[in-house]
């Protein structure tokens, strides 16, 4: 089977409402994805099914040919960036930055010169100690993808994490996380609305079209008139 | 623009608490401190019954803590079918008068039961419950799921994200109910005085028993001196922890999706909570039950015997307290619609002033009812102003209670209106006594009717204060009740329990008529 992330005709409702209609996603191992549609569409659902946060009511997510059906998020190894960093507000940076590697049982010196290191990849080294309330937007957002990044995840699900930013500030983060991310030989799906930045983030686009029973899968952009 | 006489508002409330509770209070300091009362602390028996008021009420709070935990999460995150209506079970045993709560735990426990530290501590779990599953659950159901969501894709397994993620931040609210409930069971009377027994005694009932059996006034003052010092304590020491532990954070603005029942965890707290509200619901099964078993077989006996005036009831038919109750009621209304919604007038009009009205008003709400009917028992029980045997002393008692309350609720309604109106009134020509008759005074006098409702359900089940006042030939459907309780044999449990079915109807009946009054921006407390 084909190495990387396999979505096959995922359907999910929610509170009743048609999301996804039997979406496909394909992410290969060392890929970067744009996944592209207007808000609402569904995007958000798609990267929670993936992240193990949905279950969905048909179809499957793969990863190298595994089917992760009854995996649990939490062993899922899939990082996620949510739109607005939701850092946890009782820990500083240094806490939210370290916690999946708390969570794996990383002894306290090792976890210390990790954060520091993923600190200083973002951007941010000497934020160890900062109360997250203290962040600017942008900050915020870094930290949230140090977090993620730290447990070394077999794929990272980006969802719109720098939307709330203004357009240069957006564009350029993209430019690092891209950059970042192939260094480091992560898959990605990221998701946006932006025509040009899914082209500057990604190697390949999708977009999701909405239909009368939920969205569906196409390939390339603009194909259901998404907006910029 | 204010309305000119905002000044005037506050007068009346000022004047009303300040005869009727802060006097007394200061009454009650003077008597406690004085010599004769300080002696009751070098007593053996006083120690021991403050030990067992707070060993009785930590092991209550923890009990209805770790119960109300699994239901507030059920009710309030969990999508299951009848969930409205367990929360509803789980919710009413709050609203149920204190001697009810005792007299429905008389009627389910066996006997041997009565007098044990055990019967209190059940009884209070049963009627605490809800504090926890309102206060822990409408903070959990405003508190972001995605914060577990992030801990989960970082690989932290269910117990990990409880014990990293949604405890530390759900800690505050926990405590905060942690707090309240064990004011409520340190301060505790009706319940305790129904199922405690020598040895089982709170502060509280100790003060009415040196009260009416010892007429040790002194001694009583000083126990109430005790009391509110401990109170006080609680208080300093829950605000401290709850700023320490408090975390900044955005609460989600609508509550959070209800989420379906698929995990094995989630299952389990389901199931716990659909047996505690069978549990709730047993002690209220039971006292409706003993009202109609007579014997070894079912009958109205004992609804009959509450129209009859007979040795079992000293002088009155216990029908007559229905009486007795509902007039005092009216008063009682009056009073605390008329004082509660000067006041809240006068907070919402001024600024600084207002704020200071605003706390002095909340500080009977603070104090046990015992002291406040203690405090005017023995402030108004001697000249120059002898209100002994007037039977107004009981209405003032229950209003002192409900007032706090029916501001609660006034108050938030007359902020949300809009100040331009008053203006757009005045540019008009409207001269300002006719702004806010025209303006303010529709808008008050529903949420007055909200707040009268309140008040009347306070009234109606008030114990604690009452338990002082009330004269012995005009006593309260509780009073009457308690009484009842107190004396041995079939015959008066089974009247009790009749009677306290009774009150429940009357009492439901007083809320209900006020929900359908309830304006959409009425303050809930």
């Amino acid at each position: 089977m084909s190495a990387g992330l396999a979505v096959a005709g995922v359907s999910v409702t929610l509170g009743g409402h048609p999301v996804l209609d039997g979406v496909d996603l394909r992410v290969g191992s060392e890929e970067s994805v744009a996944l592209l549609g207007p808000s609402g569409v569904g995007k958000s659902t798609l990267l929670r099914v993936v992240a193990g946060l949905v279950t969905p009511d048909a179809g499957s997510v793969m990863w190298d040919g595994v089917d992760l059906a009854g995996v649990p998020a939490h062993r899922r190894n899939i990082g996620l960036v949510f739109q607005d960093a939701v850092l946890f507000p009782h820990r500083d940076v240094a806490g939210n930055v370290g916690y999946g590697l708390e969570a794996a049982g990383v002894g306290a010196a090792e976890r210390r010169a990790e954060v520091a290191r993923l600190l200083g990849l973002v951007d941010l080294a000497g934020f160890e100690d900062r109360a997250v309330d203290t962040l600017s937007g942008g900050q915020a957002q870094r930290v949230a993808l140090a977090r993620a990044l730290a447990p070394r995840p077999r794929l990272l699900l980006l969802d719109e994490p720098f939307g709330a930013l203004d357009r240069d500030l957006r564009e350029r983060l993209g430019a690092e996380v891209r950059d970042m991310l192939r260094a480091q030989g992560i898959p990605a799906v990221h998701v946006t609305h932006d025509d040009q930045e899914a082209a500057l983030v990604a190697d390949r686009v999708v977009t999701l079209v909405p239909g009368p029973d939920g969205a569906r899968a196409a390939e390339g952009a603009g194909a259901g008139g998404a907006v910029a | 623009m204010q309305p000119p006489s905002a000044w005037w508002f506050g007068l009346l409330p000022v004047a009303f608490v300040g005869v009727f509770f802060a006097w007394p209070l200061l009454t009650v300091l003077h008597r406690g401190l004085s010599p004769e009362g300080l002696d009751v602390l070098g007593s053996a028996a006083t120690w021991r019954v403050v030990r067992f008021t707070t060993v009785q009420a930590l092991l209550s709070t923890a009990l209805t803590v770790a119960l109300g935990l699994p239901a507030a999460y059920a009710v309030h995150r969990l999508d299951f079918r009848g969930r409205r209506l367990v929360l509803s079970m789980l919710t009413v045993p709050f609203v149920l008068p204190t001697v009810v709560v005792g007299a429905a735990f008389r009627a389910l426990l066996p006997e041997s039961w009565t007098g044990t530290l055990a019967a209190i501590v059940v009884a209070h779990v049963f009627f605490n419950i809800a504090v926890v599953v309102r206060v822990v659950g409408g903070f959990w159901t405003h508190l972001d799921h995605r914060w577990e969501d992030a801990a989960r894709t970082l690989g932290a397994g269910p117990l990990t994200v409880w014990r990293t993620v949604t405890w530390p931040l759900l800690r505050p609210a926990v405590l905060a109910a942690s707090a309240l409930v064990f004011l409520f069971t340190f301060t505790s009377f009706g319940v305790v005085l129904v199922l405690g027994g020598p040895t089982t005694t709170t502060i509280e009932v100790e003060i009415y028993r040196r009260t009416v059996q010892l007429f040790d006034l002194p001694g009583a003052a000083t126990l109430c001196v005790l009391q509110i010092l401990a109170v006080l304590l609680v208080l300093v020491v829950a605000g401290r922890l709850q700023r320490r532990l408090s975390v900044r954070q955005r609460l989600a603005r609508a509550s959070v999706a209800l989420r379906p029942v698929r995990a094995a965890a989630d299952r389990t707290v389901l199931a716990v909570t659909l047996v505690e509200a069978v549990l709730v619901a047993l002690p209220v099964l039971a006292l409706v039950a003993q009202s109609f078993r007579v014997g070894d077989h079912w009958g109205l006996d004992w609804w009959r015997a509450l129209g009859v005036e007979g040795p079992t009831t000293r002088d009155v038919a216990a029908w007559d307290s229905i009486r007795v109750s509902l007039s005092y009621a009216a008063a009682a209304v009056l009073i605390a619609v008329v004082v509660g919604g000067a006041a809240a007038c006068a907070i919402a009009y001024t600024r600084r002033g207002g704020d200071l009205l605003d706390t002095g008003l909340m500080l009977p709400l603070g104090t046990s009812a015992v002291t406040v009917g203690f405090g005017l028992l023995i402030t108004f029980a001697v000249p120059p102003v002898d209100l002994r045997g007037s039977w107004i002393i009981v209405p003032i008692g229950q209003a002192l209670v409900a007032i706090p309350l029916v501001v609660r609720t006034v108050l938030p309604v007359l902020r949300s209106l809009d100040p331009r109106l008053r203006e757009v009134a005045a540019t008009l020509g409207s001269s300002p006594a006719r702004t806010w008759r025209s303006i303010d005074l529709p808008v008050l006098s529903r949420a007055l009717g909200v707040g009268a409702g309140f008040a009347a359900a306070v009234s109606l089940g008030e114990f604690g204060a009452t338990s002082f006042l009330a004269r012995t030939d005009a006593p309260t459907l509780p009073i009457q009740i308690g009484r009842l309780l107190s004396r041995p044999g079939e015959v008066n449990s089974g009247q009790a329990a009749a009677l306290s079915v009774v009150l429940v109807v009357v009492t439901a009946l007083a809320v209900l008529a006020t929900e359908r009054l309830r304006h959409p921006s009425a303050g809930a407390l």
